[in-house]
């Protein structure tokens, strides 16, 4: 187990420096000259230049690369000028609210996703089947962001119970309870199409292993129908299930620049949104990384559990 | 051979088009999608040339009426423009963003796709290695990337969601084009001389278009939902242009007075969407053989139990399993296979019957008829009975029967690597096994399994128990199967070829073992096999199956010696014998009848040198031809006396 998770880590080093090329490759296409950016139209060439050669843009771009790759590892993102503070700080901070947002709405989805897919697949073709398959379509068809606007006119405006937007209220709140109450439309929202997904994948999943010969094995036995269901076929399908669920967190964590955006939830994705429309390239640079690498850890952590659930599986 | 693959329909070819269409016309959902998306095209590119108010002509005095409005049938958002006139123009917009953003996607991926399918090699392991490292982004954030360079706008907003959508092209048309290109038809054109562009062009892509269709199909609805939520954060269209996303971004700042401005055009969106995705499920579904054939439907805890005859009315043989016109079939559709079809049988007290025939002769689908384990649907038990001890398992409930299974007839199948659960321990399934039918702790039940594995002569039991099923040897996962037969010292063990997956040696030490045991406890046996050394070894009596019909029954030397029936007869011309140097029979010339096609007569008939117009003419009776041995042939071979 500890040399399958090394293993994995070790094979994490070329991705993680793949996506820096990516990201640094895409920051460096970059039309126009960055001093100037940040001179402003009125900079004398001298100064241009100048600044040029303090940010290093006058050497060749692998050795930019290696450069800025370098600051990157020592925790060094650059300074965001549009907030004037380290892009390290910023990000982390934002960071943080967005996992509370992203990994309730994972919670959310994975219970909901795999308890409807279950159900959809033991009543197969019956009402409860039909429902959920629909609920799943509805799901994964409807723009979260409307989603979202809805869910505050109905929750926060029209009934009043629930509040439209922040990560804490104003006055007098700060405490859990107060957060909980502030997650819980955005998370609900955000779970909706990661939910979909998986349930649609945990009923097939199922209705796949409930096919197997050793399900006929364990009726043979005179197991009991709970216990073919929930023992046998349920562990065998949530092999194939666990990596969609880190191949969800991706999209929960892409999902979230809508949802952020939508209920004022200070996280990383609204960061996101307005850093480009002020064109703050290094904090656009600096968030991407940031999340993209949680990512690849998160899809890790799916690898582990789906090792742990089964034992046949080698890397 | 397991359960029913023996009689399974032939894998199908891919329906034609027309059938499809009218598939996807019969699911309702699918045909509603059609309509709805249809319909919203049609009104698109309909959009100039009806009478609407100019979408984007303010009107202040005008601004935020409510739907249904003198003028203005959805109300006029927060600068006085028609909204009706807005949502339409927006719909036209961002269907022709999204389906462009799926054809650049498309267009580009192909390319990568296909080159990197057909070069292999180094050049396809870094093109791979290219797009895994673009997935390994999560969606949007690279789409947000790359409107950070571009900078904010409509036409960036595309170009972003096509590169994202890239990947997922890449990836499926280069498999796609990996499955055809070692293909005869590629090497024939290459050997012609044919240069490499046109064998791309002329033979590659024709191959792989469906595949490009389907992933677009799959994909549409995601590149719409995503340019219009790039416009929704304000990086997509900027105004005056409005696609539906930038026209609802715009109208969230007025959700608490004004709703209807935001609420409409997610509805569209959402419209959109949802028709694509009804419609796409709806094609994947038509051209998906396996659901057509009922492959993917959830077995019932018990075979389902139809019977239109419940067998003879003769009091059951003092036997503890007797088997009274047994019929088993498979429906798919209007098509009915009949698998088993009348079958009788009787196993005494202890006693060994073999039941021998060829693949798809309804041995091993018989077997599990006794307790109704046949998957079904399509499995249904057409008609007889199943008696133990004179009362009829068919009858039970899946309560009941689930008392009966494993505790009075136990099951040993095939091939143990796939019949035991992958995901515990052999010890954890033993107990399983001990518990399902014991009141015991799973301190003792261990300890019980740990000594069943002992007596299946299991070395190093304690260690093995926690194994898992693919750490032991075959011979070894069978031993841990015979266990668990063995689990609630059941009167009646089923055995559904319990050594064919084995090779010889192992196989004659497990039969040796079976066969030690069972005389032990005195437990009849079952054992259903296709192989005449294994009935000779073990069996007392042995039943010869074809076509779903035992032909000849009767104590097993008897049989072997003197066979009755012709096919019988092959059946045993076809066993190589060792050293005796005589030639024998390669195989029976001809196929079995198809079982959804038995004919009325003798389904033996159109193989057999003997047969004449009496064999063909109608059902044969099983009778008596000596003591204790049967044949369902109207001139058999032995016993005529």
């Amino acid at each position: 187990m500890t040399a399958y998770v090394f293993k994995r880590l070790v094979a994490l080093i070329p991705v993680l420096l793949g996506l820096s090329i990516i990201v640094f490759a895409i920051m460096a296409l970059i039309p126009g000259d960055p001093a100037l950016a940040i001179l402003g139209a009125y900079a004398t060439p001298e100064n241009v230049a100048r600044l040029n050669r303090q940010l290093g843009l006058d050497q060749p771009l692998p050795l930019q690369y290696l450069t800025w790759l370098g600051n990157i590892l020592t925790g060094d993102f650059g300074r965001s000028y549009s907030l004037n503070r380290p892009v390290i700080d910023e990000v982390l901070e934002r960071f943080q609210a967005t996992l509370v947002l992203a990994g309730a709405a994972l919670v959310l989805c994975t219970l909901w996703g795999v308890l409807a897919g279950i159900v959809a697949a033991v009543r197969q073709y019956g009402w409860a089947d039909r429902i959920v398959t629909f609920i799943v379509l509805v799901g994964i068809s409807i723009p979260s962001f409307w989603l979202g606007l809805l869910l505050i006119l109905l929750f926060a405006v029209e009934l009043r119970w629930l509040p439209a937007s922040g990560m804490y209220s104003v006055y007098g709140g700060g405490d859990l309870p107060d957060l909980l109450r502030h997650l819980v439309l955005p998370a609900v929202t955000l779970s909706a199409v990661a939910a979909g997904v998986i349930a649609r994948l945990t009923r097939s999943a199922m209705l796949e292993v409930l096919r197997q010969d050793f399900i006929r094995t364990a009726r043979a036995k005179g197991v009991g129908e709970r216990g073919v269901v929930y023992r046998h076929a349920l562990k065998a399908a949530m092999v194939s299930v666990v990596p969609v669920i880190g191949v969800q967190a991706g999209f929960v964590l892409s999902g979230a620049v809508y949802i952020e955006t939508v209920f004022q939830w200070p996280g990383i994705g609204r960061m996101l949104v307005n850093a480009i429309s002020t064109r703050d390239i290094l904090l656009v640079q600096g968030g991407v990384l940031v999340v993209a690498a949680s990512y690849v850890l998160f899809n890790l952590c799916a690898d582990v559990v789906q090792h742990l659930l089964d034992p046949r599986v080698q890397a | 051979m397991t359960s029913a693959a023996g009689i399974a329909p032939p894998a199908e070819a891919p329906p034609p088009a027309r059938s499809a269409w009218r598939l996807i016309l019969r699911n309702r959902l699918a045909a509603a999608g059609l309509v709805v998306l249809a319909s919203i095209i049609l009104l698109a590119l309909v959009t100039p040339l009806l009478p609407l108010h100019p979408p984007n002509a303010t009107a202040p005095a005008n601004r935020l009426l409510p739907p249904f409005s003198d003028g203005h049938l959805l109300g006029t958002d927060h600068l006085g423009r028609d909204i009706l006139a807005r949502l339409m123009w927006g719909t036209r917009l961002s269907l022709a963003v999204g389906i462009s953003a799926t054809f650049i996607a498309a267009l580009i991926g192909s390319v990568i796709g296909i080159l990197a399918g057909y070069t292999g090699g180094r050049t396809d392991n870094t093109m791979m290695r290219g797009i895994d490292m673009l997935m390994a982004f999560p969606y949007i954030l690279l789409a947000l990337a790359i409107v950070a360079v571009l900078g904010p706008g409509l036409f960036n907003a595309l170009i972003a969601v096509a590169i994202v959508n890239i990947p997922f092209f890449a990836r499926n048309i280069r498999g796609a084009t990996v499955g055809i290109v070692h293909r005869e038809f590629i090497d024939a054109a290459r050997l012609s001389g044919k240069g490499r562009l046109r064998i791309l062009a002329a033979d590659v892509l024709p191959n792989v278009l469906p595949v490009i269709v389907i992933t677009m199909s799959t994909t549409v609805g995601w590149m719409i939902l995503e340019t219009a939520g790039l416009s929704f954060l304000g990086l997509g269209s900027q105004p005056p242009q409005a696609d539906l996303g930038s026209m609802l971004g715009e109208g969230r700042r007025l959700l608490m007075n004004a709703p209807h401005v935001s609420y409409l055009p997610g509805l569209v969106i959402f419209l959109i969407v949802m028709s694509i995705n009804l419609l796409g499920d709806g094609v994947r579904d038509a051209l998906d053989p396996r659901l057509r054939a009922g492959a993917l439907a959830r077995p019932a805890p018990m075979t389902a139990i139809d019977r239109t005859d419940m067998g003879t009315d003769v009091a059951p043989v003092d036997a503890p399993l007797s088997v009274d016109h047994l019929t088993t079939q498979f429906r798919l559709g209007s098509d009915t296979h009949h698998a088993v079809n009348e079958v009788s049988l009787s196993l005494g007290r202890g006693e060994c019957l073999g039941v021998i025939g060829e693949s798809g002769s309804g041995k091993s689908v018989t077997a599990l008829s006794l307790a109704a384990l046949v998957a079904s649907p399509p499995g249904v038990i057409a008609g007889g009975r199943v008696l133990l001890h004179g009362s009829d398992l068919l009858s039970k409930s899946a309560r009941e029967l689930r008392k009966v299974r494993g505790r009075d007839v136990a099951y040993i199948f095939q091939d143990p690597l796939s019949t035991l659960h992958p995901q515990f321990t052999v010890g954890d399934q033993l107990v399983e096994a001990i518990r399902a039918h014991r009141h015991m702790s799973r301190a003792a039940a261990w300890a019980e399994a740990v000594r069943l594995l002992d007596l299946v002569r299991i070395p190093n039991p304690r260690g093995r128990a926690r194994a898992y099923p693919h750490e032991l040897s075959g011979g070894m996962r069978q031993r841990v199967g015979i266990a668990m037969a063995l689990a609630n010292a059941p009167e009646i063990i089923v055995a559904d070829e319990p050594t064919t997956a084995l090779d010889v040696t192992v196989q004659a030490q497990v039969l040796d073992l079976m066969d030690e045991l069972r005389r032990d406890r005195d437990t009849a046996v079952l054992f259903i096999t296709h192989d005449f050394g294994v009935v000779t070894q073990i069996c007392d009596r042995v039943a010869v199956m074809y076509a779903g019909r035992i032909v000849e029954t009767g104590p097993t030397r008897q049989v072997l010696e003197d066979p009755a029936h012709p096919y019988t007869r092959k059946l045993i011309d076809c066993v190589p014998v060792l050293g005796s140097g005589r030639r024998r029979f390669d195989a029976i010339s001809g196929l079995p009848p198809a079982a959804n096609r038995l004919p009325r007569g003798c389904a033996f008939a159109e193989r057999c040198e003997l047969a004449d117009a009496a064999c063909r003419a109608g059902p044969i009776a099983m009778h008596e031809i000596a003591a204790g041995r049967q044949a369902r042939c109207v001139r058999p071979l032995a016993g005529t006396s």
